[in-house]
């Protein structure tokens, strides 16, 4: 590889780090993007010069260079259209469907070099090899597993999918899998049908394991997917001999897998269970203590005036304000509020919603206030005094269970005290229990009011009840 | 050519600085990071396309075809996500960091 490329990708490299820095910071995150996106372009018109690369317009001689194209374009316009597109309530599954992308370039990059060794081409070695077979395991799995995952927060796949046994035959699945991959890995010459077993069985393994984990758990999965796709492209890195891709993958991986850890220690749930066993599957029914107490509703005009008259308002959304997309209008309502001279904040919790931040994304889209969006260390001190706490759409990360119940499937998770507020409204579009199956005890407590409806119409009463006031 | 040990080094430098790199971002910016990462794997398209340049054979060019085109997906899909994402924070964006996720 000429020394001009191997300099591109040096500084490529850099600039990426470099990026992923800055978007760690709020000031200097836009910067960092534009920047890696840069080095990226840079780095692709590079490699059209690559020794690898025969550039010809004629396609009977050597197609390769018209399919690039043709590849990159096609890519590129499918992802640009749907990103563009979509609704910011729905970036969780996308950013699922193109870190699916990535896992699925990186073993087919594999499957490319493996199907070259099985055609006898010229053996790297076992080394290579077996890095080829690892990347292609965890890029086949991350690129099956995001797609289940996609579909299940596109509301694709409703139910969840569970097998009798279903972690034994995961267990089994993951063994043969690893069986072939020892086969392709260390066989010379390559055999063609072993590579093609082997592929099929990770892309199998993906699925399985992404079935049975229900749509609360699925940021943990999405981010542990990125972290795993930039594994395997590190891995194929090595098998290109691309320090490039080596340095991006490796950083991408340790750095998605610290996100993940974050994401699981606020969700108070290990990895591993989040992986290995559902929500509410075992034991559920039979710790259901009774409740006391019923569900009391509350018309959104005195609802409006509950408010309207009172000191410090906080404002709890979940998943259900960026379904019913009532991030504006509660952007509005605070507006009125305010003017009125009430102290309006936001709590979020760090898992409210389908991923760490996502509420927050939504906040800022409708034009809110960095400074009234607090954390939950921040923001429970406060409820005691708040004369009244709105939560809309969001439901476990409320639940008091978490805190007084040990045999609950959420006992121990960190929740917002939204149940110590003087009152608590909460917005909800019916009776049932959260994501997680369990019933929710804040909406049976004396002083908490349930307003049914979708969300965005709620607020919509709730403003209209301020305004004739 | 990045061998033997040289490559062992580089991937846990790499480890290493990819943690510390983020280890103190927050909360409102993990949604946006995670994206940003996602793109930031994007550069497997470098890969994709060396894979596609030297590929014989129509299975090769067609795997390799749909590597580079999943590839570029990922690439530009992860960047148009992030900077729309962080768009949204430019506005009256006064630099207030959120306290660090717990």
């Amino acid at each position: 590889m000429s020394l001009m490329i191997e300099a591109i990708y040096f500084v490529t490299a850099a600039v990426f780090i470099v990026g992923l820095k800055q978007m760690s910071s709020p000031v200097t995150a836009h910067r960092g993007i534009v920047w890696a996106g840069i080095a990226m372009v840079i780095a692709s018109v590079a490699t059209f010069g690559a020794p690898q690369i025969h550039i010809s317009m004629d396609f009977a001689d050597s197609p390769n260079f018209i399919l690039m194209v043709l590849a990159i374009a096609l890519g590129s316009a499918v992802a640009y259209i749907s990103a563009k597109k979509v609704a910011m309530t729905d970036m969780p599954q996308m950013i699922a469907m193109y870190n699916g992308m990535g896992g699925g370039a990186a073993a087919a990059i594999a499957a490319v070099e493996l199907v070259k060794l099985s055609d006898g081409g010229a053996s790297h070695g076992v080394v290579i090899q077996t890095l080829a077979v690892l990347g292609a395991v965890i890029g086949a799995v991350s690129f099956s597993g995001s797609a289940i995952a996609f579909a299940k927060l596109q509301g694709i796949m409703r139910k969840t999918f569970r097998l009798p046994a279903h972690q034994l035959v995961n267990i089994g699945l993951f063994i043969a899998v690893c069986v072939t991959g020892y086969w392709v890995a260390t066989g010379s010459p390559v055999s063609f049908n072993e590579v093609i077993l082997f592929f099929v069985l990770a892309l199998v393994l993906g699925i399985m394991v992404t079935t049975p984990i229900g749509g609360a758990d699925m940021p943990v999965v999405i981010s542990l997917f990125n972290a795993l796709t930039g594994l395997a492209v590190a891995f194929e890195g090595f098998v290109l001999d691309n320090a490039a891709m080596i340095i991006a993958g490796t950083v991408v991986g340790s750095s998605g897998t610290l996100l993940t850890q974050l994401m699981a220690k606020a969700m108070n749930r290990p990895i591993s269970n989040v992986l290995f066993s559902s929500f509410g599957s075992d034991g559920g029914e039979a710790a259901e203590e009774e409740i006391e107490g019923s569900m009391k509703e509350v018309q959104a005009q005195d609802a409006a005036i509950m408010m309207a008259y009172a000191d410090k308002v906080i404002i709890v959304p979940g998943y259900g304000m960026a379904v019913a997309q009532a991030q504006h209008k509660l952007k509005e309502m605070e507006d009125l509020l305010t003017a009125r001279g009430v102290d309006v904040k936001y709590a979020i919790h760090p898992v409210a919603g389908r991923m760490p931040g996502h509420m927050n994304v939504l906040l800022a889209e409708a034009g809110v206030d960095y400074d009234r969006i607090l954390d939950l260390d921040e923001i429970n001190p406060e409820f005691p005094t708040a004369d009244v706490a709105l939560v809309i759409g969001a439901n476990d990360v409320v639940n008091p269970v978490a805190r007084s119940n040990p045999d609950s499937p959420i006992y121990g998770m960190p929740i917002l005290d939204a149940d110590k507020a003087q009152n608590t409204i909460v917005i909800k579009r019916g009776k049932g229990a959260g994501f997680s199956g369990i019933e929710n005890h804040l909406f049976y407590a004396d002083n908490t009011r349930m307003l049914y409806g979708d969300g965005q119409k709620a607020v919509a009463e709730l403003i209209a009840g301020i305004k004739e006031l | 050519m990045v061998e033997g040990f040289t490559a062992l080094y580089i991937f846990m430098l790499s480890a290493f600085t990819g943690y510390e790199v983020i280890s103190r971002v927050p909360v409102i910016l993990h949604t946006p990071l995670m994206s940003g990462s996602n793109f930031v794997h994007g550069i497997v398209l470098v890969g994709a396309m060396i894979a596609l340049g030297h590929a014989d054979g129509t299975l090769e060019l067609v795997i390799g075809f749909f590597a580079v085109a999943l590839a570029a997906g990922n690439a530009v899909g992860g960047y148009v996500a992030t900077v729309r994402m962080l768009e949204m924070f430019q506005t009256g964006n006064k630099g207030k960091a959120q306290g660090e996720t717990a």
